[in-house]
């Protein structure tokens, strides 16, 4: 029997991206939170520049908890599962927010309507027949004051391209209205971003910054970013990345309602026989746990949310919780990354002390900002191109069909060309369809012998038609910057494991087909509300975390003011 | 044609005068330290056969394994006239500390590939792999790449792959790992080096940046001893 500890007002499951946002506005309403984080804290000295412990054995020195339960992926039914070595989710206090890569997008309007504007612009014979796609239960303007919130919160930099309806072309004009300037300016431009902003230019497009969750000056007592490179699976040393463990979380705990739990790995979230969650299961070591709580939030990442759904079974919930209308793991897609677009230029682009978020953005070719009658496919792609170099990465190029991949020939081209070439990341809309799914392994375990995630995916015409046509653009884009030669892979048939995972716990009105209501709280359990990426419906042609962030405020902040209702 | 034609070489020169002495000075210390032992002779043949002073324990591989398989990443990323390569950066050093760590999981691979690598050698060509010449090695391990040779686990294509991306991270990691000695593989790259911040007029300077020659944990702030962070 676990040990039964004293009952608190909420219990978050997971101090990540959107439950270590997801606290604030908790305890800010008076709550008494606990929050149950799998890994422990860390601090600027764990934040070394060093690339092979970061990006190659992925943070030993972290909890490898979501490194132990990667999902196994098959295209289809029947088919053989795959399975990935690593992942590169964090489990710590902030998660993946430490070292992710920061970009702090807001949707568009038009991902928000995606069925009802496609049906407008061009008939409902355009949404593809086997997609499962629904408008999302409100519009981008329920959301902008919780977009606005969380990027004072936590800081983000950047351009505006539409305040309160007026344009800046200097930011993306194809932007929702938003109701006042970032919090902070861009990051820096530098040679490599400045060379494809002219390209981009040339072409007539209205290349922009791109919003990161990075300062660009001193913000909230955190200094600016130093640029010094080793920001793609990196955490800052100087605190100038937003993560949740340096912003809302150290905010939460000033308040003294916040109880960190950390090395809590939670098993299953139990519920009483009339089906209100009454709190959740855990293991710290090998000690067993129950933290009795008048509300759940369950705010892992999308593989851990839907499994630790389909793992707490209970008479009320024989198929696992909240699925007894069978839709926890439906609607899942992973981002189209729109396969990979390398482009190798004839003289050094200076990216070694670049990052991620510092380039540049194209949207013209993005949702539906482009007329699509002639088209054969719905959605598009915001094309981004950026400043990060590693040494080791950098030493992994490909050749572009110039030397061997190994000899003096292949030595000399790495002499040549280490800091010449490019690639890009392309991010695309994603439709749910029938046949797209997670579930639980019935072959793989855990070390804890808990089934792992079993992803059931694949691109369907309408990814591969929006792929094919960025990776046109993206090569446009690049040669017209001054690429000598420019090389693209296909989009693979399985949506393997991703960093943008969608789904799975879908936001609706409908509670036939959705798994929580348009606050983010289960349709059939009142008292248990769901955070992170595995509610949205759609996936937007951009980084879904400050998305994910914006609904996990939204959701806290909800369960705070109908406290009485929700808990009675 | 531009102006990176020459600057190959022009690294070199830079490198090469750095190099000389450091390995000068390996050399004269593994002499001095063996000479109870082995004849002055001999501690002169190891240096010259592991290329940057033979004060290394072999941590997980055999003597003769790890002579093959410095011979492999030589061939690789090779020590020619561009400048030093995988031998000098001490890569197979770097593998053999890793397959006691992160690259544990890979030990019976190595163990499997080096000795059908090293049979095939002495099959075919009646020498040990690692005293073939560079041309028959070439080619040697050029089927191994296109899975020519069997008895690999699981295949010549996988074991190359496999040898080639190790080595990649022990030419271009921290030299805290063993490998990227003296920061050949850095050097190589251009990559100017681990800087805890770099200012807009440093990343215009680009490759003629002053390479920092530091291991991130010649910085405090990243040390068991610092006190530089929270």
């Amino acid at each position: 029997m676990p040990t039964t500890l004293p009952k608190t007002d909420v219990v978050v499951i997971g101090l990540g991206a959107v439950g270590g946002v997801a606290v604030l506005p908790l305890v800010t309403s008076g709550a008494k939170v606990v929050g149950l984080e799998a890994g422990g804290w860390l601090t600027t000295r764990d934040f070394a520049p060093d690339e092979l412990r970061n990006n190659s054995r992925n943070w030993p020195q972290s909890v490898q908890k979501a490194n132990n339960e990667i999902p196994t992926v098959r295209a289809e039914p029947g088919a053989p599962t795959s399975r990935a070595r690593r992942h590169p989710m964090m489990n710590a206090v902030g998660g993946t927010s430490m070292h992710y890569w920061a970009q702090s997008w807001r949707l568009n309007p038009w991902d928000f309507k995606t069925v009802s504007e496609t049906r407008r612009r061009y008939g409902a014979s355009r949404i593809p027949a086997d997609s499962t796609v629904q408008d999302w239960p409100f519009g981008y303007e329920e959301l902008e004051p919780y977009y606005d919130r969380v990027e004072y919160a936590i800081g983000v930099s950047g351009q505006a391209g539409n305040i309160n309806g007026r344009l800046d072309r200097r930011g993306n004009t194809f932007e929702g209205p938003r109701s006042r300037e970032f919090p902070m300016p861009p990051l820096r431009k530098s040679p490599f971003t400045e060379l494809m902003s002219d390209g981009a230019r040339s072409l007539g497009w209205k290349p922009f910054p791109g919003p990161a969750a990075i300062n660009s000056e001193v913000y909230q007592d955190r200094p600016g970013c130093v640029y010094h490179g080793f920001c793609s699976r990196g955490g800052c040393h100087v605190e100038a990345k937003n993560s949740t463990a340096v912003t809302t979380i150290p905010k939460a705990l000033e308040s003294g309602d916040l109880t960190v739990v950390t090395y809590a790995r939670v098993t299953r979230i139990v519920t009483d026989d009339a089906g209100r969650a009454t709190g959740v299961e855990y293991v710290r070591g090998t000690t067993h746990y129950f933290q009795p709580a008048d509300a759940v939030l369950l705010g892992t990442y999308t593989y851990e949310n839907t499994r630790v759904l389909l793992l707490s079974k209970s008479p009320a919930f024989p198929d696992g919780l909240s699925n007894n209308a069978g839709q926890v793991g439906k609607h899942y897609f992973t981002h189209n990354h729109g396969s990979w677009v390398s482009a190798l230029f004839d003289k050094d682009l200076r990216n070694w002390y670049g990052l991620p978020a510092q380039g540049v953005a194209i949207d013209e070719w993005a949702d539906d900002n482009f007329d699509h009658a002639g088209l054969d496919f719905i959605g598009g792609a915001n094309l981004w191109v950026h400043t990060d170099r590693r040494p080791m990465a950098a030493a992994r190029i490909g050749t572009f069909g110039q030397a061997p991949t190994w000899g003096s020939q292949w030595k000399a081209f790495l002499m040549k060309n280490a800091d010449r070439t490019n690639g890009c990341y392309i991010q695309a809309t994603t439709l749910p369809y029938e046949g797209n799914y997670l579930d639980l392994d019935p072959e793989v375990n855990d070390p804890f012998g808990l089934p792992v995630t079993r992803i059931t995916a694949r691109y369907r015409d309408n990814e591969k038609r929006i792929a094919a046509f960025a990776r046109a653009k993206m090569e446009q884009w690049y040669r017209e910057a001054g690429a000598v030669q420019v090389i693209a892979s296909d989009l693979p048939n399985a949506m393997g494991v991703s960093t943008h995972a969608y789904g799975g716990t879908r936001m609706g009105d409908d509670s036939e087909t959705n798994v929580v209501d348009r606050w983010g709280l289960s349709h059939e359990v009142p008292n248990l509300g769901i955070l992170g990426a595995s509610v949205m419906g759609t996936s937007g042609a951009r980084n879904p975390t400050l998305t994910a962030q914006a609904l996990a405020w939204r959701t806290a902040e909800r369960l705070a003011e109908k406290w009485s209702t929700i808990v009675g | 044609m531009d102006d990176c034609n020459d600057k190959p070489a022009r690294r070199f020169i830079g490198q090469s005068r750095r190099d000389l002495l450091k390995s000068a000075g390996l050399v004269g210390i593994a002499t001095a330290g063996s000479s109870a032992t082995a004849s002055t002779a001999e501690a002169a043949q190891s240096a010259a056969l592991a290329g940057a002073g033979p004060r290394e324990a072999l941590e997980t591989l055999t003597a003769l394994e790890s002579q093959t398989l410095e011979a492999i990443v030589d061939r690789i990323l090779p020590s020619d006239e561009n400048g030093p390569g995988a031998k000098e950066a001490r890569a197979a050093h770097y593998i053999d500390r890793s397959l006691a760590a992160d690259h544990a999981a890979n030990r019976d691979e190595y163990a499997i590939g080096l000795s059908v690598l090293n049979e095939s050698a002495l099959k075919m060509e009646g020498k040990p792999f690692h005293l073939l010449p560079a041309d028959q090695q070439d080619s040697m391990l050029t089927n191994v790449s296109t899975d020519e040779i069997e008895g690999f686990m699981p295949s010549g294509s996988a074991f190359f792959r496999m040898v080639r991306d190790h080595m990649i991270e022990g030419v271009f990691s921290d030299p805290y790992y063993g490998g990227n000695r003296n920061f050949v593989g850095w050097d190589l790259l251009g990559y100017p080096g681990i800087r805890l911040g770099a200012t807009e007029r440093e990343v215009e300077l680009g490759v003629a940046l002053e390479p920092t020659h530091q291991s991130a944990y010649d910085h405090v702030t990243f040390t068991k001893a610092g006190n530089g962070g929270r």
